[in-house]
């Protein structure tokens, strides 16, 4: 009984480490970089989140909203201002850039909101549901639920909306995709709004499963979550949602049966396993190189 | 050779470049110019330095991002503090038990490098990038879980306990207190050993790519299809390069942790990769006298932000993101000339 | 893939080598060589042996599989089906590294150099298992380092002589101009010392007077250095002109092989470079 607890808590945590994924992998998919502010802006969500309740307070679902819409323009200015001059640049100098922004989102935030840890209240409050025997808290059937309703979501609008496909013509080669019409700057925006967007939602639940918020909460989750995005075949949004998920439960698992100091450890070292025996990841495409 | 080369004058000028550095700082001590906070960066400055020149060569010259380069040196830091405190009683003279302890500290992060390379070196560009994370973040993780201790009847090593579980006569000492660290470590380290491993490094590094192996190694970043039709072994050239930074890095491990009384694993986390990282890219790939200067100003500069107080780490930032903005956007690129890294493996 | 198990038997006849070689053994023999991708069958069935001095063509359509085989030859890509006899030895489980050491070097239809190497270093990366030194001495910089790598530059600036190009040794590899980086390309595989070098599409982008050139400097590598030339090439001239056998190619199969005389009024040539209608008649079509 007790495992398939772990095995829900697991799908809970991994749902949070999907939902950050998917902005990875979508930025990834579009603009080939490895956006490491992702991380950050999670933590700038749940900050919205926390003083929206606390300081205003504005109701719960409300918050989450207003969370979303402030890290989606924050992603659409970060893009704008930090990214798009580099379009052209080799990766590891956007890289670098993405690290220079992660490091002045924390200090923004350290300076705004200073370092002393704050309690977030849950979202959805702390009661439990009893499920044959199981206690589930309503943090982890939010969760799960919501990271459903997402993947669905984005899956309709991937595959069936003018600007979802837009989307996937900008990922599989922006030039022809310009030559066809669309206009690969807003496609661009729009991935990072919808990317950051997701990641305020990921801060959210995040930080109402564990309730401390400081300025370096979204580092852990953000590399945690791009391992899953690689994990999981990285520019893949299914294999994001897989990845995530998998990851979510090797660490609840590693946690309860073998040792809880080791568990990061051993969830690297099962991504290194993965990757070998897979290069590129769970559902990526094996890329080859014409010669 | 009746005139100098291109690359054998730049080798040239960086070794003046390390050796004017130095003797500058040593004059500016000596007269007494020097502010203690600066002091005492001197030496983390050299372990920086040799971090990043190392690091270059993975990032730079090899062409493989990699995002774990503080692993090796925190490997290379705890078996140093282990060596030096076991050799404490054998080797009485300090210079000689550094040299030794970094010898050790090396050949640990060097054997790290082979287990890691062996089978991750086949992956490619973020996947190899994403590996070397995670083994950094492994080696933190059982870095924290370590527990070392050394008594008369020798070493004690325990994984996952405490302190206690090592069982330690009373004569004995614990080196390594799991997520506590290495405490108590005598200060070995000195600014002119500091000098001498940049030296060393850099006598290492210079050679290896003037050499057939060095060729090999550009060969296969530049583009390995070629590289292979014409019989250079992929993974072997990857190999030596990874393994030869890993070594250096742990040399640096050891130098860094030998300087202070307490070293802490987290000081060894994915912010130590990433700062060495910028280093790197900061003073241009394959550059290694812009690796030297990039980690000599970076970590001095937040000293010299303390005028800002509060706003020196968003300064930092700033700093960072305007020059990588101004170095490479459309308008200024190549103000260098710095090789461009492959971008996908397009001709 | 069973028959891939055993060792082939040196084969009897397919090659097109003039009479000249009579009682040669070939330095390449490919028998039955396929490959798939995705089920798709790229090449099928290539059967070809090249004598050991001689200039060989590979001509076909845009995306017959041309430089397909080369990469099969190559071991770019392992072969599925078939065989490949490199002086008599099978290659069945050699890599590209060792394909090299074997014996082949080639060109590569979208240039390949080291760009941004320096064009000396280019043929010394070409030279790497010709002129050895331990990698302890390279680090040391013992006195067999010095040694060898005077020899290494002699030699790769004698091979630069052959197109002329020793002044240009200094120069980054990137930045010279397309012409020159196709010779490179071969000045490069030439260091490796191959018995047998393989050209992909060597006149690529050259002009008539530049092509005329390099129709001769062909020949001149095959006297001098006494190696087989393997070559796919899209200008006819240069095809008619210095190859001694020509195998065409159209969707992965040979449909001819022969003298450039043979192939010049082969039906089925011509079908398949200029489509049906211009066969055996007058009958024009639009196309």
């Amino acid at each position: 009984m007790t495992f398939i607890l772990y095995l829900i808590n697991g799908v809970s945590l991994g749902g949070i480490y999907a939902i950050i994924a998917l902005g990875y992998t979508m930025v990834y998919g579009i603009a080939k970089m490895l956006n490491f502010a992702h991380g950050d802006i999670i933590m700038v969500g749940a900050y919205v989140c926390f003083f929206a309740a606390a300081s205003f307070g504005i109701p719960p679902v409300i918050g989450v909203l207003l969370a979303a819409c402030v890290c989606a323009a924050l992603g659409v200015i970060i893009e704008a201002f930090a990214y798009k001059p580099l379009r052209q640049a080799a990766s590891l100098a956007v890289l670098i850039t993405a690290i220079g922004v992660s490091y002045l989102l924390q200090n923004a935030a350290l300076l705004l909101w200073k370092s002393n840890p704050r309690v977030f209240t849950s979202i959805v409050g702390t009661g439990a549901v009893r499920i044959w025997g199981l206690s589930i808290t309503y943090v982890t059937i939010t969760t799960i639920l919501a990271c459903i309703a997402i993947m669905i979501c984005l899956t309709v609008f991937t595959g069936k909306t003018k600007m979802g496909k837009a989307m996937r013509a900008c990922a599989e080669d922006k030039n022809a995709a310009s030559l066809m019409g669309i206009n690969v700057n807003v496609t661009i925006s729009l991935t990072f709004a919808i990317g950051s967007a997701l990641a305020a939602v990921a801060g959210a639940l995040l930080c109402s499963a564990y309730p401390t918020l400081s300025p370096t909460t979204g580092s852990m989750p953000g590399i945690k979550a791009f391992t899953a995005a690689v994990f999981g075949g990285i520019g893949s949004v299914p294999g994001a949602m897989l990845g995530g998920v998998l990851l979510g439960i090797i660490e609840i698992f590693a946690k309860a049966y073998i040792s809880t100091q080791l568990s990061d450890a051993i969830v690297f070292a099962v991504l290194i396993v993965v990757l070998l025996v897979k290069p590129a990841g769970l559902l990526g495409r094996q890329v080859h190189e014409k010669v | 050779m009746k005139r100098l080369s291109r690359t054998a004058k730049t080798d040239i000028f960086t070794y003046s470049l390390v050796t004017v550095g130095f003797i500058a700082a040593q004059l500016t001590q000596g007269a007494g110019l020097m502010s203690s906070s600066l002091k005492g960066q001197l030496v983390p400055i050299c372990a920086y330095i040799v971090m990043a020149v190392s690091l270059n060569l993975t990032v730079g010259i090899l062409g493989e991002l990699s995002l774990g380069h503080a692993g090796f040196m925190s490997i290379g830091a705890f078996a140093g503090a282990v060596a030096a405190a076991v050799l404490e009683p054998i080797i009485p003279v300090p210079e000689i038990r550094l040299a030794a302890a970094m010898i050790i500290g090396a050949v640990f992060a060097g054997i790290a490098g082979i287990l890691i390379g062996v089978p991750v070196l086949r992956l490619k560009g973020d996947y190899l990038a994403i590996v070397t994370l995670a083994f950094g973040e492994i080696v933190l993780n059982l870095i924290n879980c370590l527990y070392v201790g050394v008594d008369s009847k020798g070493l004690r090593i325990s994984m996952l306990t405490s302190a206690e579980a090592l069982r330690l006569n009373p004569d004995g000492r614990v080196i390594i207190n799991g997520p506590v660290g290495a405490s108590g470590i005598t200060k070995l380290s000195s600014f002119t050993a500091g000098f001498l491993l940049i030296l060393i490094t850099l006598f290492i590094v210079q050679n290896l790519v003037n050499s057939r192996a060095g060729r090999a190694i550009l060969a296969v970043r530049d583009n390995r299809i070629s590289a292979e039709s014409v019989g250079i072994s992929v993974t072997k050239h990857k190999m030596i390069a990874f393994v030869i930074s890993a070594v250096l890095a742990g040399a640096a491990g050891v130098l860094f942790a030998l300087n202070i009384n307490t070293i802490v694993p987290t000081k060894f986390n994915f912010n130590t990769s990433i700062l060495v990282l910028v280093f790197v890219v900061l003073g241009g790939l394959g550059n290694i006298w812009g690796s030297i200067i990039a980690a000599a100003v970076l970590t001095v500069l937040p000293e010299a932000l303390r005028g800002f107080n509060n706003y020196r780490m968003l300064a930092y930032a700033i700093v960072l993101i305007l020059v990588m903005l101004l170095t490479n956007s459309a308008f200024i690129k190549s103000t260098l000339g710095r090789p461009r890294l492959k971008r996908g493996a397009k001709t | 893939m069973s028959d891939r198990k055993t060792k082939l038997a040196p084969l009897p006849s397919v090659n097109f080598v003039p009479e000249r070689d009579a009682a040669f053994t070939p330095i390449l023999e490919c028998r039955g060589l396929g490959i798939n991708f995705g089920g798709l069958s790229a090449v099928n069935d290539f059967n070809l042996a090249i004598g050991r001095t001689e200039i060989a063509g590979l001509i076909g359509p845009n995306g017959a599989g041309k430089t397909t085989v080369f990469n099969l030859l190559t071991k770019v890509y392992q072969p599925t089906k078939g065989a490949i006899l490199l002086n008599g030895v099978d290659t069945f489980d050699k890599t590209s590294v060792q394909i090299s050491k074997m014996g082949i070097a080639r060109t590569f239809q979208n240039i390949r150099l080291f760009a941004n190497l320096s064009v000396e270093d280019n043929v010394k990366i070409g030279l790497h298992n010709q002129i050895k030194y331990s990698e302890i001495s390279g680090l040391l910089r013992l006195p067999s380092y010095w040694k060898q790598e005077r020899k290494a530059r002699e030699r790769a600036r004698q091979l630069l002589s052959i197109f002329d190009m020793q002044d240009l040794a200094e120069s980054k590899a990137g930045s010279l101009p397309y012409g020159a980086q196709r010779r490179l390309e071969i000045v490069r595989a030439l260091a490796a010392k191959p018995s047998l070098l393989l050209l992909d599409e060597p006149a690529a982008g050259m002009n008539p007077s530049e092509t005329a050139e390099l129709m001769d400097n062909i020949v001149k590598i095959r006297d001098v250095f006494q190696i087989a030339i393997f070559l796919i090439e899209h200008d006819m001239r240069l095809v008619m002109g210095i190859c001694e056998g020509i195998c065409v190619v159209n969707f992965g199969n040979i449909i001819a092989k022969g003298t450039p005389d043979e192939i010049r009024g082969n039906p089925e040539v011509i079908e398949a470079y200029l489509g049906k209608g211009f066969v055996g008649g007058s009958e024009s079509r639009k196309y």
